[in-house]
């Protein structure tokens, strides 16, 4: 279990401070990567370059603002990522926002709030990364989707029409690149327990931060262009998808 | 219908109150209008549950970082969410470990300090509260503050034992331990009963940083308490094999098992094998610091052995002047009530630390789990009548059963640690359903 630098990859990573990010940040770190950490908060942001730093010694080259809901932020933030790396390999996205879909009917200004975040932001913010990592000749950009985003379903109908429409430009990213180097993958995760999902009912095949970071991390070192986290969620989603219209108009999930 | 049910809450022990945690990783916020917080649920009874009147307690475990450590010195400083395993799994193979470290490794930082968690080294190394420099606390007026024992050192020792009563702990800062290696070398050793075995338990701590040993609580006359007692110290450098311990793999106990699972002729059966698998009398060899430290992790979710009724753990030491009989005198009258305890664990304590509600006394330190049944009640209380007859005290993180007289009786620094809670807390603001059966507080 010693951290054995196996690379010293440069990470630029927005979503490092919670959840299945901050997971996958500390394999990162334990393996020797290096990483440079964007996110909405300068304190926090700090917090969580202590505790990767922690967890492997050269962890953290630096931080940078960078919110999904100011465009403006993104250019800089990654210019900025680029200067304290010297070079961008890999860009990680988990950051996102959830909310249920009875609250969001009710709520047109966090409706908005969500499709842009989820959606129109965070694939402008791709699209600034696509862009650096392909004139230096390519490298990686994984970006968290959802399982939601596999079939129209009743509880997310909004999230998984901002996911769905993700996960569509993502894989439409990763036919048109990938001859030049740049290597998109797309994680759509079940339902894993977060603070996203902390006080919703958790179906079956529920799963850790861990344990979806280990999948994911797989993944990238391998170049998978798809991973669904837990796995089991790849099984559960191709019986959902090949269910008949007329059935998923009946059932809930 | 399951689903249609209103949420419930539970310590380890499995008994519930209405109620749900509230997770975040930002424990600022969130214990703003917090009654209580908890971590991660280890604490057997009502400790980490509610007051009647209130459904929600703050869970830390959510607040897990590391902010500072230091490889030369040892100095850790985290939020209080992080838990032993995760700096188990960090810290180990780079030779450092927890002052302290309990019979299971699930547990938070938060929770270490506010039950000052003792462990198999107790007779040399104190408890957890001992090995703290820094606690960032919330307390009840909404102020964020830092303590130490020399900064609001009322504060810090109410709250190092406090059950979470004084104050949402924030952030931790302890002293970590250097070790010559991340693994255990163990010498165990089958006792014939009871009487030997406290002998046997005073001179191993003499010799061995680590001791601690399972009774069979069944057996009678001749028989009465023989057990098995492990001793382990960490291994030198040239002792260990060069990697270090991977995390071992954990089986989980998938649904509640029926109440007759855990009935005398079954727990009777288990305490024999135990005891006659111990061949020979005497063992000594490396082990995985996880099965020494942490035996019963290694099965997830077991408390479901117990059914739906759930269970209580009793733990209570029985002090030295007492003397060596005590131990004898707790297991007769355990034994007489038919007392059927799955596991039995004891070992001895050392001094008492500075945590005004800490556990540990120096004397004999016996725990066991006993399944609810109807006359659950009263068998704690007549176990308590003894305690205070010998002088001991039960241990909170433990308790579900005592009664609010009982441990007046048996708690002589109660009345300065509530005087320093009202001090910090005149509204009774922070409160737990603990805190409503021991001390009075309004629901
Ligand atoms: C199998 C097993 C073995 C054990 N072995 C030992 C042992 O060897 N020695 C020992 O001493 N204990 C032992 N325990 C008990 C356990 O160590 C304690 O109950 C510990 O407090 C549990 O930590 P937790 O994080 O689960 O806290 P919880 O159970 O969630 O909470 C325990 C108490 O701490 C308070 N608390 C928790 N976090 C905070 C916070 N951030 N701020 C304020 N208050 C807080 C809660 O309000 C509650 O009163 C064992 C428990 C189990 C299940
Ligand atoms: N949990 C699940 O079950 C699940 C299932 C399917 C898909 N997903 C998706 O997986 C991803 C990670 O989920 P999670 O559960 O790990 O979420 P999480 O714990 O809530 O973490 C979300 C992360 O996103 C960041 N973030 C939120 N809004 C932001 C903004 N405007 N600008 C910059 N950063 C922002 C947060 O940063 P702050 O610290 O600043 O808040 C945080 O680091 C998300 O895209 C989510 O939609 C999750």
């Amino acid at each position: 279990m010693n951290p054995q630098p196996v690379a010293s990859r440069k990470v630029v990573f927005l979503g490092a401070t919670r959840g299945m990010g901050r997971a996958l940040a500390r394999l990162l770190a334990e393996r020797g990567e290096v990483l440079c950490l964007l996110g909405r908060h300068a304190e926090d942001l700090a917090r969580s370059a202590a505790d990767l730093q922690a967890h492997g010694a050269q962890a953290v080259a630096g931080t940078a603002l960078c919110d999904l809901e100011q465009p403006a932020t993104f250019a800089s933030a990654l210019d900025e990522a680029a200067r304290v790396l010297g070079r961008l390999e890999l860009v990680v996205v988990s950051a996102g926002i959830f909310a249920p879909q009875e609250v969001l009917e009710h709520d047109p200004a966090l409706t908005a709030r969500l499709l842009a975040v989820d959606f129109t932001n965070t694939l402008l913010f791709c699209e600034e990364a696509r862009k650096r990592l392909l004139a230096q000749g390519g490298g990686t950009l994984c970006v968290f989707s959802s399982v939601a985003g596999d079939r129209g379903r009743k509880p997310v109908a909004l999230y998984g029409a901002a996911k769905a429409g993700l996960s569509h430009y993502l894989e439409s990213l990763d036919h048109k690149y990938r001859a030049q180097g740049l290597r998109t993958i797309c994680v759509k995760p079940g339902f894993v327990h977060t603070g996203m999902t902390a006080g919703l009912k958790a179906p079956p095949f529920a799963g850790e931060p861990e344990d979806v970071a280990r999948r994911v991390l797989r993944a990238i070192d391998r170049g998978e262009p798809l991973v669904y986290a837990p796995g089991a969620w790849r099984a559960v989603m191709g019986v959902i998808r090949a269910l008949p219209r007329h059935v998923m108009r009946r059932v809930d999930f | 219908m399951r689903a249609a049910q209103e949420s419930r809450i539970a310590g380890w022990g499995r008994l519930s109150v209405p109620g749900r945690e509230l997770l975040s990783e930002a424990l600022e916020p969130l214990t703003e209008q917090a009654v209580l917080t908890r971590g991660l649920g280890r604490s057997y009874g009502d400790a980490s549950l509610p007051p009647p009147s209130r459904r929600e307690v703050a869970a830390t475990p959510l607040a897990d970082r590391i902010l500072s450590f230091d490889e030369a010195t040892g100095r850790l400083r985290a939020e209080a969410g992080l838990s032993l395993g995760a700096i188990n799994q960090l810290l180990l193979p780079r030779r450092w470990c927890s002052p302290t470290l309990p019979g299971t490794q699930f547990i938070t930082l938060g929770g270490m300090v506010a039950a000052d968690v003792h462990d198999k080294s107790h007779h040399r190394a104190g408890s957890f509260g001992r090995h703290v420099q820094r606690l960032r606390m919330r307390v009840a007026d909404g102020r964020i503050l830092e303590c130490s024992p020399t900064e609001h050192e009322d504060l810090f020792w109410a709250t190092v034992g406090g059950m979470g009563l004084t104050g949402h702990i924030l952030e931790v800062e302890l002293s970590l331990q250097r070790i010559p290696s991340p693994w255990i070398w163990q010498e165990s050793e089958r006792v014939p009963n009871i009487d030997a075995y406290v002998e046997a338990l005073e001179q191993a701590a003499q010799r061995w940083p680590y001791t601690v040993g399972w009774i069979d609580c069944l057996s009678r006359g001749r028989n009465l308490g023989r057990g098995v007692l492990l001793c382990g110290r960490w291994a030198e450098a040239h002792e260990a094999p060069p990697a270090a311990p991977a995390p071992k793999h954990k089986l989980t106990v998938p649904f509640e098992l029926p109440s007759w699972a855990l009935s005398r002729p079954t727990v009777q059966a288990f305490n024999e094998v135990y005891y006659w698998s111990h061949q020979p009398r005497r063992k000594q060899g490396l082990v995985h610091p996880e099965s020494f430290f942490h035996p019963l992790d290694a099965v997830l979710r077991w408390n479901r052995i117990y059914g739906r009724r759930g269970f209580t753990q009793y733990q209570c030491v029985l002090p030295r002047r007492a003397g060596r009989g005590a131990a004898r005198r707790f297991l007769e009258l355990l034994s007489a009530r038919g007392g059927a305890s799955f596991l039995c664990v004891i070992k001895d304590c050392g001094e008492q630390g500075q945590g005004l509600l800490s556990f540990p006394m120096p004397g004999i330190s016996i725990a066991l789990d006993i399944a609810v049944r109807d006359d659950t009640q009263q068998l704690v209380d007549t176990l308590n009548e003894l305690v205070i007859a010998e002088g001991g005290r039960i241990y909170l993180a433990k308790d579900a059963f005592t009664r609010a007289d009982h441990f007046r009786a048996m708690e002589r620094r109660l009345e300065a640690w509530l005087a320093v809670r009202r001090r910090w807390d005149p509204e009774l603001r922070l409160r737990s359903a603990l805190s409503v059966r021991l001390f009075g507080d309004p629901p």
